[in-house]
């Protein structure tokens, strides 16, 4: 497994701005002003309340779509498609039905004309590595979901990206299958050392993954204010360090600054919400996911 | 595994068999129905066996049986091939199904089996016109079917592809075409039956050979049984295709899910 920590590859949106179309024929601003820097080889959790464009900032850096003003660079170059580096893990599963778990995985290297016989040792010591051997020749469906995510982790990992996108993708996971996939991206990441933006709107997962957690307002989004996440690594356990001094420090903390605009994108929804149903009001935890 | 239920279907089941024969036979034979317009299985069964054994006025009947197959399996393969190549392009293509989409919805309504006569008048008596005419027949079916499946195709999974590396073409390879299989295959079972239909108006409409020949000369001399007896023998041959279409259906989409088996935790 080679190390890439190719100094240059720091992720930067300056000034971002994306609107979208809707079918009544307005425009919908999802991202306002969006100016954030990831350092190379750092790991950026970005909370923010739902529908605050945290998914689409991920699409815009991964080349899928354009900003509408301002500009995105990953490693110093404008991001002008899809480029070759960049890794996604998507919230639902992208992994293909018709392909074996093996088949799956080997899909990357594969698409940029690695040799099968290559593509398929590689795939098979990163299964290995999320600790699905003996797993090669099942398909999807007979996997569960916590496996499913580490077949994606290593699909996403085999192409040795510098940097990784990922969009809340241990958000349909259980609490304990959740905490023992973020333990062991965790350790990938500590091998591999991709640039990391991790959307997410679980604030502790956020702080026990990331050196850096950037607040994003609710729609249009922008960034609200960024948190330098100084806990040392290899912090071990999630469900350990939570329970740390520092730890609740900087949750009280950043929930300070998340809180207002959770509470404001809820009560926008409530607001359009009440017209046609009668909104059940949500206790400000629930407000939360 | 033959649990009681089984076996009390399977002889109901030969029971109805025995109850719609015999009694077709039983009311013929008593001249409650004439079979002279309705045939009788006796006769039926009396006109085939003649056929296997003298032959039928245009030669062997299995001269006949083999080249309505080969008709209509051409046609088949042919409107298959063409139904998800252009249902992939048309899918992958949105200017292209845009600038086309009134002209195949037109082409669609009109009755295309009419354009059979077209075809014996352009490409003659011999089998062309009729493997031409089964293969239009089969490509609308399949385009449709193509068209869809390559329209419902999952964006997450295309993404996927294209972020891990993929072009184009192996988009299509690896994600378009399976993701639109089981909507194509689904397509098979029907389209087969059109080309079997295909062949067999064809032939009626100008042949020199055929199971459609056969039945139109039947029809020519009055002989019920005749048309009886052709269209159980297409019905049969129809029957062995659609068995062999479920094979190749379980073999391709092999991957699905047989029932919701919910495997193993983490």
């Amino acid at each position: 497994m080679r190390s890439n920590t190719s100094p240059d590859y720091r992720i930067e949106l300056s000034a971002v701005t994306k609107r979208f179309g809707t079918p009544g024929g307005s425009a919908f601003t999802a991202l306002r002003d969006v100016t954030m820097t990831v350092e190379p080889g750092r790991f950026c959790a970005v909370v923010g309340p739902s529908g605050c464009g945290k998914s689409t900032t991920l699409t815009l850096v991964a080349g899928l779509d354009r900003p509408s003003e301002g500009s995105v660079r990953v490693g110093g170059r404008p991001v002008d498609g899809i480029a070759r580096g960049t890794s996604f893990m998507f919230q639902t599963d992208a992994l293909l039905p018709w392909k074996t778990v093996l088949g799956n995985v080997a899909m990357g290297p594969l698409f940029h004309g690695v040799p099968k016989k290559t593509a398929v040792t590689d795939a098979r010591e990163w299964l290995r590595l999320v600790g699905l051997a003996g797993f090669e020749n099942h398909h999807p469906h007979q996997l569960s979901g916590g496996m499913r995510k580490r077949v994606s982790l290593a699909a996403a990992l085999i192409n040795e990206p510098s940097v990784l996108l990922m969009d809340e993708p241990f958000g349909a996971l259980d609490v304990q299958t959740k905490a023992i996939m973020s333990n062991e991206l965790l350790t990938l990441w500590d091998q591999t050392q991709p640039s990391v933006i991790f959307v997410t709107h679980d604030l502790e997962e956020a702080i026990a993954l990331a050196d850096q957690v950037v607040v994003m307002t609710a729609a249009p989004g922008t960034v609200k204010a960024v948190f330098d996440i100084d806990l040392p690594r290899p912090r071990g356990a999630v469900q350990e360090i939570r329970f740390g001094k520092r730890f609740t420090e900087l949750h009280h903390e950043i929930w300070e600054s998340l809180r207002d605009e959770v509470e404001r994108a809820y009560a926008r929804t409530a607001a359009s919400g009440a017209a046609d149903v009668a909104a059940v009001p949500l206790s400000k935890e629930e407000a939360r996911s | 595994m033959t649990t009681p239920r089984k076996l009390w279907v399977h002889l109901a089941q030969v029971a109805v068999l025995i109850i719609v024969f015999g009694g077709w036979q039983l009311l013929t034979s008593l001249k409650i129905v004439d079979p002279f317009f309705f045939g009788q299985p006796s006769g039926i069964v009396s006109t085939a066996w003649n056929w296997v054994q003298h032959g039928t006025n245009f030669g062997s009947i299995w001269l006949q049986i083999w080249t309505t197959m080969e008709e209509a399996i051409l046609g088949f393969l042919i409107g298959v091939a063409c139904g998800i190549v252009v249902g992939v392009l048309l899918g992958q293509v949105p200017f292209l199904s845009e600038v086309l989409s009134p002209y195949i919805k037109a082409v669609n309504a009109l009755p295309r089996i009419v354009l059979g006569a077209l075809f014996v008048i352009i490409l003659g008596l011999g089998m062309s016109s009729k493997v031409v005419l089964a293969a239009f027949l089969v490509f609308f079916v399949v385009f449709f079917n193509a068209y869809q499946g390559v329209r419902e195709v999952d964006g997450n999974f295309v993404n996927n592809a294209r972020i891990l590396g993929a072009s184009r073409m192996q988009v299509i390879r690896n994600v378009v075409i399976p993701s639109a299989m089981t909507w194509i295959i689904a397509s098979l079972h029907v389209a087969f039956g059109f080309a079997v239909i295909g062949a067999i108006v064809g032939e009626v409409l100008g042949a020199q050979h055929g199971l459609g020949v056969i039945i139109t000369d039947s029809q020519n001399n009055f002989n019920a049984d005749g048309i009886f007896a052709g269209m159980i023998i297409i019905g049969a041959i129809a029957l062995v295709a659609e068995w062999l279409i479920s094979l190749l259906e379980r073999r391709l989409l092999a991957w699905r899910p047989q029932m919701a088996s919910e495997a193993t935790a983490v």
